[in-house]
């Protein structure tokens, strides 16, 4: 193969894992930036996304009622948590959070086996998306490119979502002082509920996108939670830019590290993941460790 | 207006407040001067309810809002100006500003806001961090307005401030005065505390001990200083 084709579809396969990882990642740390918690049951939504998109699928027909539909429940159990639970623990120390969105996890987990059993489930994807097109004679899945793509509008929608919106203002501020922000007459209780539902959505919505290329399974969340973790402590806790480079890294490694030395692809990743630390405790983007 | 009726307030076992009474009348300054760790700084966060206190009364036009949640104090009308100003370091200056204004002002609209203080019309695009110290205060003062308050809690804003900065400083907090704000000053700055209050009050260990004019307390004030202010 060439170098120029073989490049190109690498970067664009790179690219579209890229999105996926920054689907996951990007909720888990604007999570973190604002409640300063570890959100341990994100992969689970993940998970629960894909499933929850393979019903919809199933149901109407329409993949892309499923890019909804998958989002908004997520969001919505997300959200309620947050409201029923979360809230009561705010005082307490951060295993607390672990104990209970590990709890989560396992709550979850076991939903989504009794209510779609323990197959991998095959989600379909719109015909418009499911061929292959040639690039320089090499052929490519459309539905990479259309993850690619995909992975661009969302991450510009979020920005701008944080930057224009009276919601995405509070975010940042939170983030920085959730004190300050409460007394100057916000209900931060509210924005807490808000970020941590909109989070779970995010996930959910990479669930669904992930679906059609590695099915719906019951072993997603496990491999979802580790590479979240990566991200965000790649890009550093709280910062959205920084988990949008931190997967494209992670992607780069992942898709050429699958390429030349295969064997040691999962452990490229790490030694990226410990790079960062040595130099950059806090992470690309963070503030500090 | 505002009027704080034996208030006490405690950290974990520590009883800091023991018991505040205090009175700023409408559209008046009333300033609280003591020493550091006398429970100044606690006030003005029990008035908010970032410390909710354990009992005693705030009453806001009659009204008591002693115990809630900081949120609705604020929607009650009362605006905070914290201590060490705690400005949103990487949000812009207007940015800073409008997350106080919870829905448009009308009084103190962005425009006014920018006229009243013309080094942040100039800063407005930089970020928190950027600003000096002096200008940070500004900051932090407009976007207590910006919400329309009828009381604004102003804790110890000339800390690490240039003298000069200072005098600009009265100016603003009379300038407020004379639109008609109700304003809790402390201060650990006497100069600034006389030179703007309508009254003055000195906290010891959690209780105010002494209130006058700054008439009366400046023909006192060497007897004060020494029982009260010294270190």
């Amino acid at each position: 193969m060439d170098l120029l084709p073989f490049l190109v579809t690498q970067c664009l396969n790179a690219f579209s894992q890229a999105a996926l990882l920054f689907f996951l990642g990007v909720g888990l740390t604007l999570i973190f930036g604002i409640m300063r918690i570890v959100n341990f049951a994100h992969g689970t939504f993940y998970m629960l996304g894909a499933f929850v998109g393979y019903t919809t699928v199933r149901i109407t027909g329409s993949f892309w009622l499923a890019l909804v539909v998958a989002p908004l429940v997520a969001g919505s159990i997300g959200a309620a948590f947050e409201l029923g639970l979360l809230r009561r623990l705010y005082r307490r120390d951060a295993s607390a959070f672990l104990m209970v969105t590990f709890g989560l996890t396992l709550v979850l987990e076991e939903v989504i086996r009794l209510t779609w059993g323990v197959q991998a489930l095959q989600v379909e994807v719109p015909d418009l998306f499911a061929g292959i097109v040639f690039l320089f004679d090499e052929p490519f899945p459309v539905y990479r490119l259309f993850l690619a793509g995909a992975g661009v509008v969302v991450a510009i929608a979020i920005w701008q979502f944080l930057e224009r919106t009276r919601l995405g203002l509070l975010i940042r501020a939170t983030s920085q002082n959730s004190e300050m922000v409460h007394a100057l007459g916000v209900d931060v209780n509210m924005v807490r509920s808000g970020i941590f539902g909109i989070g779970c959505g995010l996930a959910a919505l990479g669930g669904v996108l992930a679906a059609p290329l590695v099915t719906a399974s019951l072993g997603m969340a496990a491999n979802a939670i580790i590479d979240a973790f990566v991200i965000v402590i790649i890009g550093g806790m709280g910062s959205f830019l920084g988990s949008l480079i931190a997967a494209v890294l992670v992607a780069f490694v992942q898709v050429f590290g699958n390429y030349y030395f295969p064997d040691f692809a999962l452990a490229a990743m790490y030694l990226l993941m410990l790079l960062v630390l040595v130099i950059r405790p806090g992470g690309l983007l963070g503030k500090e460790a | 207006m505002l009027r704080i009726e034996s208030l006490n307030t405690h950290y974990g076992r520590s009883h800091v407040l023991q018991g505040v009474d205090l009175e700023v009348p409408a559209g008046r300054i009333g300033a609280v001067l003591g020493r550091n760790g006398v429970g100044k700084t606690t006030t003005v966060r029990s008035i908010m309810g970032l410390v909710p206190p354990t009992s005693g009364h705030v009453l806001l036009d009659g009204q008591d809002i002693a115990g809630w949640a900081p949120h609705l104090v604020a929607r009650a009308g009362v605006a905070y100006v914290p201590e060490g100003r705690l400005i949103f370091p990487d949000l812009s200056v207007l940015e800073n500003i409008r997350v106080g204004e919870r829905k448009p002002a009308k009084v103190w609209t962005m425009e006014r806001l920018l006229d009243l203080f013309p080094s942040l019309r100039e800063r407005a695009g930089n970020r928190g961090w950027q600003l000096s110290g002096g200008e940070q205060q500004m900051l932090a003062i407009a976007r207590a307005l910006v919400s329309d308050p009828r009381v604004v809690l102003l804790d110890e804003p000339s800390q690490g401030l240039a003298p000069l900065v200072v005098r600009e400083l009265a100016g603003v907090i009379k300038r407020l005065c004379d639109e008609g704000v109700t304003i809790l000053l402390i201060e650990q700055n006497m100069k600034l505390a006389e030179a703007v209050a309508d009254q003055l009050h000195v906290m010891v260990k959690g209780r105010i001990v002494y209130a006058a004019t700054p008439d009366v307390f400046r023909a006192e004030e060497e007897a004060i200083r020494g029982k009260y202010l010294t270190l």
